[in-house]
């Protein structure tokens, strides 16, 4: 079996996709999770600009896909900036320390 | 061949980036994954988009994990993790199949439609999405300034921390040598 670019591409976009799922389901590390929200979000870019390919609209799928990498970085710098504040007042960057509630 | 390679080449970069114990070199390796995309989508024929993720994705974003790292540090955690292993693993599988289940049997190339040219649809077509960029931006200067500032110190702390007031002391004589002249 052959597969068409588009294809593979889009086999490449289910990794991508996993990978980042995997990271944010089993990482405790705040900027770890930056980094798989990153992952996915790469993902979802390689996703539009081929949907864009797939219904003939290359440009509509590129204008979207520089709308989420907008998006996208702007969601790392405030990640990293609330990761660097958690460890400057909790001194940890470990997810299961941030829960103050105790039951 | 080619977006095999690439395609393949920027998953395991994503898998390292995932699975490396250092902070410094998962950014790296983040780097390398955005790189490798930009490559995809330069082949596939989007080419101002390539561009940009090529800039920002692995040139801006590299930079910011980087200086976040710096300045909070590496931090050795144990192994465990927030989900149990195979269950996250479970999870993941599922929702692969179930994606390429409804995605992969519909692919195939459009007949292109006559459309404006990129810089046309994003300035005119989606202006509104370029606004919710521009609220976007200002979003990010705040949160470069979360970076940058001071963790503030609670109140408690503060005063647990000044030191006792002493009692004023009687203020030492002026030596007798220096006298001010008007």
């Amino acid at each position: 079996m052959i597969l068409s670019p588009l294809q593979i591409v889009l086999i490449g976009v289910l990794g991508l996709l996993g990978v980042g799922l995997y990271g944010l389901l089993v990482i405790r590390n705040l900027i770890k999770i930056v980094v798989a929200l990153q992952i996915a979000a790469k993902a979802a870019i390689l996703a539009l600009v081929a949907a864009g390919q797939t219904s003939g609209q290359v440009n509509l799928g590129q204008s979207l896909a520089a709308t989420v990498i907008v998006a996208d970085t702007i969601v790392a710098v405030v990640g990293l900036a609330l990761a660097v504040q958690v460890r400057k007042r909790f001194g940890t960057l470990d997810v299961k320390a941030l829960s103050t509630l105790k039951g | 061949m080619q977006y095999a390679l690439l395609t393949a080449g920027a998953v395991i970069c994503a898998v390292l980036a995932i699975y490396s114990k250092r902070l410094l070199a998962s950014a790296l390796w983040l780097a390398g994954a955005s790189a490798l995309v930009a490559l995809i989508l330069y082949t596939l024929g989007a080419h101002e988009v390539a561009v940009i993720e090529l800039s920002v994705g692995a040139g801006l974003v590299t930079v910011l994990f980087v200086f976040a790292i710096s300045i909070a540090g590496e931090e050795a955690m144990d192994a465990r993790a927030v989900l149990p292993r195979p269950l996250a693993w479970t999870l993941v599988i599922v929702s692969s199949i179930l994606l390429g289940w409804m995605i992969l049997p519909s692919i195939s190339v459009g007949s292109p439609i006559v459309e404006t040219s990129f810089a046309m649809m994003l300035w005119q077509d989606r202006g509104l999405d370029v606004l919710a960029q521009i609220a976007l931006i200002f979003a990010g200067v705040l949160g470069v300034l979360g970076l940058l500032a001071e963790a503030r110190v609670p109140i408690e702390k503060r005063v647990a921390d000044k030191p006792v007031t002493q009692p004023i002391a009687a203020a030492p004589a002026q030596p007798a040598g220096r006298e001010v002249r008007a």
